[in-house]
């Protein structure tokens, strides 16, 4: 019975094709457009998730803008349970135009490489890299979208630090997991420095954020204690936190806009879900006299409920599965035409989760009243609409 | 009254009324009168006579207010929604004004149709429907579907499915009603012909004379009473 029950289906879920179609098809467009902003959110979101829970950030308590004395770097290794210590500066530089926007750091290039073993440069690249005091290192998203390869130098101006930089490309990284961000750009903070001493000697010798590295995950909170006790009282007092923490703090300075965007992804599904109900109920109306036919035969209400169940799912199913089919090519022509600007867009396990939710969620509603209506429908009344 | 010794149907004052707004408007007024195995009835009566009402309680699509309604030996006043359903599958057969074909299945697929309640496998389902189309003269129309077909060669896949479960009693509401003449007649004839030859029991409701002159009998309905069978086919 069930091949015919779901021949049935099939045939009536196609019999006005055009209605289907567009039903469908708006179907296609909901689940795309809601894949496309959760997968903005999860941009967002992306360097929240892809921290480590056992690297800690140090920075003045004020305000991320106020540098920290290199000095601390010493006090900060000697607290117990840091195993290991970096530090950055952000650089802040415009490439060509301000709209060539990517995240540039000053850093400690040995130590920050082996605090950030996600990011993956060829042995040979890293040994010219700390070779060159000008060199920087780029990642692969970074280097596909300008072209950059290694040899080649690019300039940089200067926005917190005046002037025009040189740097020479000696590595390209890659992301040692699909959501490490690869937009970023790596120079020396030692080249920075010497440079800054020369031309701001008052500005020398400042870090923007320390990393440790703590020896166990359990020790985060214990151990930001204790490297903030350090520097209680002093001219620039700390506050650690975990790197998650830390840039969630990003994130919470623009969460209005997640939300927004959060909203309208379920907005755009709650309209195509009256769109379906629509389509469902004018489906059922005109099949009265035809489920009134069945339930006369002999076929249970139940029977009849699951075949407008059954159909709108269909419906559903088909616009979910070519939504999401959609969602991935789509997802990267945006993040192509983005750029920088989303240093990591992926589709994720948990949008494509959320998106056959969805469509099957829309299915379900949507057939919901018809259901019911039909369920309910006297068999003598339901003839009657035929005459 | 008729009464027969071991009818199929058996109708006891049997009582419907409709509301039509406030008003509760009686439309069977104690009904009672049996239908005997084998015999092809005609119920005949103007608009509005309740004659497709009583056909409704025969095939126990519709529930009577009051009396008793005994069909194939059960007292289908007493069966609650579930059992009704499955009392329909097993003991009746619909032929409705409008065919009532579903428009997405070919005629062998309609036909086919009740025996999906039954545990028969797709195979059996399928030759036992090839059969019953090839009873009505359509073995050559199995694969068309309904709007593919004229409308008396459409009523003939109704009266297909209407036999295809091999049912005890087939009850038809205006069969001809929507066919033009020459159709018509061959409705009435295949009619005559599983009634004489298979002996199935026919309860056919009609306001054309011609056609109820197909029955062997015909009663009258008018203002909720039904008058004295009138024997027009000597069984």
């Amino acid at each position: 019975m069930s091949g015919s029950f779901f021949r049935l289906i099939f045939r009536n879920a196609w019999r006005h094709r055009l209605r289907s179609g567009l039903t469908v098809l708006g179907m296609v467009v909901a689940i795309l457009a809601f894949g496309l902003l959760g997968t903005v959110v999860d941009a967002w979101y992306a360097g929240a998730e892809g921290a480590a829970a056992n690297r800690l950030i140090t920075r003045s308590s004020i305000s991320l803008v106020f540098p920290l004395p290199l000095t601390y770097k010493d006090k900060i290794r000697a607290v117990d349970g840091v195993r290991d210590l970096s530090w950055a500066n952000w650089f802040g530089g415009i490439y060509k135009e301000p709209k060539n926007f990517f995240a540039q750091f000053a850093v400690d290039g040995e130590s920050y490489f082996r605090l950030y073993p996600e990011f993956v440069v060829p042995e040979a690249q890293m040994r010219d890299f700390l070779r060159d005091r000008k060199g920087c290192i780029v990642g692969r998203k970074l280097a596909d979208t300008y072209g950059f390869k290694v040899g080649d130098t690019l300039t940089l101006k200067g926005t917190i630090y005046a002037g025009n930089w040189d740097f020479v490309v000696r590595g390209i990284y890659d992301g040692a997991k699909k959501g490490t961000d690869q937009s970023q750009m790596f120079l020396h903070w030692a080249y920075l420095n010497e440079v800054v001493k020369a031309k701001m000697p008052g500005r020398a010798n400042n870090v923007g954020v320390f990393i440790a590295e703590v020896t166990g995950a359990d020790q985060v909170a214990a151990v930001s204690r204790a490297i903030d006790a350090e520097f209680v009282n002093s001219r620039a007092e700390t506050l650690t936190e975990t790197e998650k923490a830390f840039q969630l703090g990003f994130v919470a300075m623009t969460e209005a806009i997640v939300v927004a965007i959060r909203i309208v992804s379920y907005l755009v599904i709650f309209i195509i879900m009256a769109v379906m109900a629509n389509t469902m109920a004018m489906t059922a109306r005109e099949r009265t006299a035809e489920y009134a036919t069945l339930k006369a035969l002999g076929f249970s209400p139940g029977f009849v409920a699951a075949m407008i169940c059954g159909e709108s799912l269909m419906l559903a199913g088909a616009g979910g599965l070519i939504g999401i089919g959609l969602t991935f090519p789509v997802a990267t022509a945006f993040a192509a035409k983005m750029g920088t600007l989303f240093p990591v867009f992926n589709v994720s396990e948990a949008t494509v989760l959320l998106q056959a939710g969805c469509a099957l969620t829309v299915g379900v509603v949507a057939a919901l009243l018809p259901m019911r209506r039909v369920a309910r429908l006297a068999i003598v009344d339901g003839l009657r609409a035929v005459a | 009254m008729s009464v027969s010794p071991d009818p199929l149907v058996r109708l006891r004052d049997v009582h419907k009324r409709y509301r039509r707004g406030n008003q509760l408007v009686p439309v069977l007024a104690g009904i009672s009168f049996d239908i005997a195995a084998g015999e092809f009835l005609a119920l005949m009566g103007p608009s509005g006579s309740g004659k497709s009402t009583l056909l409704n309680l025969i095939a126990g699509i519709d529930r009577a207010d009051g009396g008793e309604l005994i069909v194939a030996g059960e007292d289908i006043t007493r069966l609650d929604e579930a059992d009704l359903a499955d009392w329909r599958a097993k003991n009746i057969g619909f032929i409705f004004q409008f065919y009532n074909l579903m428009p997405v299945l070919d005629a062998r697929e309609n036909v086919e149709l009740p025996l999906l309640l039954t545990g028969l496998s797709g195979r059996e389902r399928r030759a036992r429907a090839e059969f019953a189309l090839e009873m009505v003269g359509l073995a050559d129309r199995m694969d068309h579907t309904p709007n593919e077909l004229s409308g008396g060669q459409q009523q003939r896949v109704a009266i297909a499915r209407a036999l295809v479960s091999d049912p005890t009693l087939i009850v038809a509401d205006e069969p001809t009603g929507d066919l033009d003449r020459d159709s018509a007649n061959d409705v009435l004839k295949l009619l005559q012909r599983l009634n004489d030859e298979v002996g199935k029991t026919i309860v056919m409701v009609t306001h054309d004379q011609r056609a109820a002159e197909a029955a062997h009998a015909i009663m009258h309905l008018e203002k909720g009473e039904l008058s004295a069978r009138e024997v027009v086919r000597p069984r």
